[in-house]
């Protein structure tokens, strides 16, 4: 019943036999490659504008291989920077959150009793502050640093990690195995550790597939309300955000940041789907085989 | 599952032939306007505008901004009124003398004048009114405008009573009004909200809250009906206005949408009958697709960076004033980057009336000469490519500013190699920054006259003014606004203007980049409006043209 | 009466819950740079003053707040600043019913196709079915609402004309329509997402496997065995789902121009507007309180496995 052993490499079996994950693996690497690459091979520079080409479609001849904006800047290249902001935002941002949320949620929801009931008091609490206003009042105290909009979206999305996590815990508690070790004498630290929180990797893997692609869909939420990272430097957010303005007059502004972006997102999403079906303790078959 | 990827690509891919065919315009267009006459009107006279925010307030003494004016301009009317094209015209004054020495108005208040509620509009009404915009309990931000006032200042500072300004009502239907100076443009001022009158007897029973729709007695053209905050602001037409007669429209919608795109669609799918404004990104689209619907004028206002003249590196250095403010090609940023038919500007007041600044020599220049100069001053500022200059522009979130600063930022990169950093700040937090001088380098700026006259713009560099936040400072500058001051209305007033301007332009606190120009969508179906300078659109001008649907064939 | 007792427990523990949102808000909003009283035109000194006295902004910081409270528990949030004619409880409840039913629409939509997206979903697990549905559901994830919106509104009110591209017209369910929509699509795939995994588990659990060798008929054991263990996180998602429409309502309502509560929060956000910030914080912080209760106890009448603490 213990599922810790060999979880990497039951996971990596299962992952390699799973083709979409698999693809999508690939995929992301690809794209971070082209991300961190990209620009150098680009003759362009980030915030280089060029007023005679504004707002131009792709073209091979002129080396904007996805058009330009309309400050004349090769789409191409803010392209890529814009990835190396969202890709780190989403995933420095979502470990904060799932270290924070993972500890806290499976603390809260085992040890139950009055801890429980203040911990949870106190997500209530801040679960109570509107995000969007914390985040605006962080952003305005501290200008518009990619650092804080870490610390602003992790520090504030752990809330729904910690919850999911709990609300799982106490649903696990009640099992026999977590009978049987008390009932030996472990502690409660090794339980939750140990038994509790390997448990919960499915629903957490589930859970940081769906927070990363969440997180940089909040660095674009902040883009749209003009918080997001200051020109020139952009992000994905900010260049579908550009984008959607001029959708109908020039739409590859939108077309080309949003693919990266959906592609991303999809990426991430199947991977935790592969690596929650990879990770999931529980022996299991096909109900409908 | 690769399906499910190649199907996605091929989808995307479709979507973007798809939107390259309908860049070709999708617009609504399959309308015959005013009938066989071409002047027929329609049956609903209901125009809908966007005003592209919220009012704070309609207590024309405590309002502030562009679009409490607007609403105010259609329900309330001072003394004086404008018309359709911005020209000064009675309004419930039908006539006025004023003293020669230019420091004395006596006002003849309208016999028909009549408040919503058909009590008659009296001397008493303006005296109660004036009183209580200077009245410092009042809260008014505005007051200040009112300083040519006699003790007006005193008032506003709470160091007099407010019955000591100077406003008499000599009888029932005159109004006397006397200046501290002669004061040119005060016909102008009496046009705007700030002096409006409130109805007496309202304000003293319901307090602050005698401007909601089912309080409000005012005296415009149109009275306040319903005013759903965030949603809209609906006026009505005032059966007890004394030109009633000459009014067509029956009601008008304010919208506050502050967003330009949603803003442009909903005008496309005839929501909306004017914007206040169009998103520069689509001008080219627009410029496309609606032509016949823009229209641009000049309005009265000028965009500049200002210096932070009390810091390093900017105070004490003229020739990086000056290197920077050639290095930047305006024709660029108003072709290009903004497009909307905004004039490069080389002086700092938009031309107005009878006046125009004198630009700088090198106003004439090509840029490439600029630039060349440019880069000798910034040698000789003490910067070159090995020491570059490095700064930081601060402005306020907007789509524009954004893009302005963008390509600035681009130009004295590409010219001078001064590396620049950009900071947007939102509204509040960047009035405080540019305020305090602690940390600003180099600033955004925009003024929109008060009225029309030069000194709206001059006094804003005035030492002592507070928002003079370029920290110029320069005694002759304040000697000549001071004797404009005391000359009355012709040539040698403005020449002082002229000089100041001038010298002020020698110094260089404000690099002057463009006047701006107003833009609005207005339906083929909207007649009586016309482009001025302010920017003033008053419903009472406005008809609705009949319209029907083409056949479709 | 363990639940009655539950839920009269989770009502007093609110109070300082609520003590704390308010201490919380009121000092965030005081130490933002930037006054209210920051106009384009300065005040002249006398009518800052005067202005600074009416909004009590010049005693020390324990009495405003004290004062604050005190007016609170009365149901006075105080005069707006920014919009001066209105007191900031007549703001908050001209906009609530706007975003409530927004917000309503949005969520119930989004629970019943993401839902039944995710049930087709599982029991089809990994066939070109499920691929597809999650497929689109991803579709609906990937794009932001921002995105979204204009998307729909050039395509049902530009090109086909047939729905309003904004207004509210006082909730007419026409205009509810894209702002729903734009609003429950990506709450809808998440929810897909997690009914899909959720199900998947709990279809491969040992006592639905035994119940399946038992030889019960599969429809039997999802309506009686599968959905309601299935729903326990999509029902733990609730609180996250209404967190995320909230903030999504922020765009929404600003690309169709709707007058609800999350456009006066930014706006007063951006315009200091203290009071109407605070008092939009602590309404938002009343909901989801009451929410979390509701979801809490819903969660206990499902799974009575777990035990109230209180």
């Amino acid at each position: 019943m213990n599922p810790t052993n060999s979880l990497a490499s039951d996971a990596w079996s299962a992952l390699s036999k799973n083709r979409a994950a698999w693809f999508s693996a690939m995929a992301l690497t690809t794209m971070v490659l082209l991300v961190l690459l990209g620009p150098l091979v680009s003759p362009h520079e980030v915030d280089q504008t060029n007023w005679s080409k504004l707002a131009k479609p792709p073209s091979m001849d002129d080396g904007h291989i996805f058009g330009t904006d309309d400050l004349g800047r090769d789409l191409f290249v803010r392209t890529m920077y814009g990835g190396r902001i969202s890709l780190m935002v989403g995933i420095v941002a979502t470990l904060v959150s799932v270290l924070i949320g993972v500890s806290y949620g499976a603390i809260s929801g085992f040890v139950g009793g009055k801890v429980d009931s203040i911990m949870m008091r106190i997500v209530d609490v801040l679960y109570a502050m509107p995000f969007l206003f914390f985040v605006i009042l962080l952003m305005v105290f501290f200008g518009r640093s990619i650092f804080l909009i870490f610390v602003a979206i992790g520090a504030v999305n752990w809330l729904d990690i910690a919850r999911i996590v709990r609300g799982q815990t106490l649903t696990i508690k009640g099992k026999e195995f977590v009978d049987a070790a008390k009932a030996g004498g472990v502690s409660t630290f090794r339980i939750i550790f140990r038994h509790i929180v390997p448990n919960l990797m499915g629903i957490v893997v589930v859970y940081v597939a769906l927070t990363v692609p969440q997180v940089i869909l909040v660095e674009s939420f902040l883009s749209f309300l003009g918080l997001g990272v200051q020109e020139p430097m952009t992000s994905w957010g900010a260049l579908v955000n550009q984008g959607a303005r001029q959708m109908e007059s020039s739409p590859w502004i939108l077309l080309f940041p949003a693919l990266f972006l959906a592609v991303t997102l999809f990426c991430f999403n199947f991977i935790g789907d592969g690596l929650r079906d990879a990770l999931d303790p529980k022996d299991r078959t096909n109900i409908n085989e | 599952m690769r399906n499910g990827f190649s199907l996605f690509f091929v989808a995307i891919l479709l979507a973007a032939c798809g939107q390259d065919e309908e860049s070709s315009c999708l617009v609504d267009d399959g309308w015959v306007v005013g009938g066989e006459s071409g002047s027929e009107l329609a049956i609903d006279q209901i125009f809908r505008r966007n005003n592209g925010a919220e009012p704070g307030t309609l207590d024309p003494h405590r309002a502030e901004g562009v679009t409490a004016s607007n609403v105010l301009r259609d329900i309330f009317e001072g003394l004086v009124a404008e018309t359709a094209n911005g020209e000064y015209t009675p309004g419930v004054a039908e006539s006025w003398v004023i003293s020669d020495d230019g420091k004395v108005y006596t006002f003849q208040i309208r016999s028909d004048a009549r408040w919503s509620n058909g009590d008659p509009v009296t001397a008493d009404d303006f005296v109660f009114s004036l009183r209580r915009s200077v009245d410092p309990k009042t809260l008014s931000n505005y007051s200040s405008m009112l300083y040519p006032i006699k003790n007006a200042r005193d008032v506003v500072r709470g160091e007099m009573s407010s019955e000591e300004l100077g406003v008499t009502a000599l009888a029932p239907d005159v109004l006397q009004i006397k200046l501290e100076e002669s004061t040119p443009y005060f016909i102008g001022m009496l046009s705007h909200s700030i002096t409006y009158p409130v109805h007496r007897p309202s304000v003293e029973l319901y307090g602050n809250q005698f401007t909601r729709p089912e309080n409000l007695v005012s005296n415009g053209a149109f009275v306040l009906a319903e005013w759903k905050v965030q949603d809209y602001i609906l006026v009505s037409r005032n059966k007890n206005y004394w030109n009633d007669a000459s009014t067509t429209l029956e009601q008008v919608f304010f919208y506050p949408l502050d967003n330009a795109n949603s803003t442009l669609t909903r005008y496309r799918a005839n929501e909306l009958d004017f914007t206040d404004t169009v998103p520069s990104e689509q001008l080219p689209w627009i410029k496309d697709c609606l032509a016949d619907e823009l229209h641009v004028a000049p309005y009265f206002g000028s965009y500049y960076y200002g210096f932070n003249m009390e810091k390093e590196p900017f105070g004490g250095n003229k020739p990086l004033r000056h290197a920077l403010a050639m290095a930047i090609d305006r024709t660029v940023i108003t072709e290009l980057v903004l497009g909307a038919g905004q004039i490069p500007a080389y002086t700092f007041i938009p031309p107005v009336k009878d006046y125009a600044g004198i630009p700088p020599e090198w106003a004439t220049w090509t840029q490439e000469d600029r630039n060349k100069k440019a880069r000798e001053l910034y040698r000789e500022a003490g910067y070159d490519e090995a020491n570059p200059l490095a700064i930081e522009v601060v402005y306020n979130t907007s789509e524009n500013h954004k893009r302005v600063a963008l390509a600035i930022a681009s130009m004295w990169k590409q010219t001078l190699g001064v590396e620049t950093a950009l900071r947007n700040q939102e509204w509040k937090v960047f009035l405080e920054t540019r305020r305090l001088k602690e940390d600003t380098e180099i600033f955004r700026g925009g003024w929109i006259g008060d009225y029309d006259d030069p000194y709206t713009f001059s006094e804003l560099l005035h030492s002592e003014n507070e928002m003079n936040h370029s920290g110029f400072a320069n005694e002759d500058y304040d000697a000549l606004l001071k004797s404009a001051s005391e000359k009355s209305a012709g040539a040698e007033r403005l020449k002082d203007l002229q000089d100041a301007e001038s010298l002020m332009l020698e110094t260089m606190p404000v690099i002057p980049l463009y006047f701006y120009v107003s833009q609005h969508l207005i339906k083929p179906w909207i007649v009586g409006l016309e482009g001025n300078a302010l920017d003033h659109h008053q419903s009472k001008y406005i008809k609705i043209l009949k319209r029907e649907r083409l056949p479709s064939d | 009466m363990t639940n009655l007792k539950f839920i009269f427990g989770r009502l007093a523990g609110a109070i300082p819950t609520l003590l704390v949102l308010i201490c919380f808000a009121f000092f965030l909003v005081k130490s933002a740079p930037g006054g209210p009283f920051d106009f384009e035109r300065s005040l002249p000194e006398e009518v800052e003053k005067n202005l600074r006295e009416a909004y009590n902004l010049d005693d020390p910081l324990y009495l405003q707040l004290t004062k604050y409270v005190g007016s609170i528990l009365t149901g006075d949030f105080g005069p707006s600043f920014q919009y001066r004619d209105y007191t900031v409880t007549e703001l908050i409840m001209s906009g609530f019913p706007v975003s409530l039913r927004l917000g309503v629409a949005a969520i119930f939509l989004a629970l019943i196709l993401g839902g039944t997206i995710g049930t087709i979903a599982a029991l089809n697990q990994n066939s070109r079915l499920d691929y597809s549905v999650m497929f689109f559901g991803m579709v609906g994830i990937s794009i932001p609402n921002f995105v979204m919106a204009p998307l729909l509104v050039l395509i049902f009110s530009i090109a086909l004309n047939i729905l309003p591209a904004g207004g509210y017209a006082n909730g007419a369910p026409l205009h509810m329509i894209l702002p729903v929509v734009a609003l429950a699509l990506p709450q809808a795939a998440y929810i897909a997402r997690l009914t899909r995994g959720s199900m998947i588990e709990v279809l491969n659990s040992n006592f639905v496997r035994t119940t399946r060798a038992q030889g019960l008929p599969l429809n039997t054991i999802i309506f009686k065995h599968v959905l309601k263990p299935t729903f326990l996180p999509v029902i733990s998602y609730l609180g996250p789902a209404t967190a995320a429409i909230i903030t999504g309502s922020v765009v929404v309502e600003q690309i169709f121009g709707l007058p609800g509560l999350g456009r006066y929060f930014v706006q007063g956000a951006l315009n200091r507007d203290y009071t109407l910030v605070m008092g939009v914080v602590i309404f938002y912080g009343l909901l989801i309180i009451g929410f979390n209760l509701i979801v809490d106890t819903v969660y206990g009448f499902i799974d009575p496995r777990i035990k109230h603490n209180r």
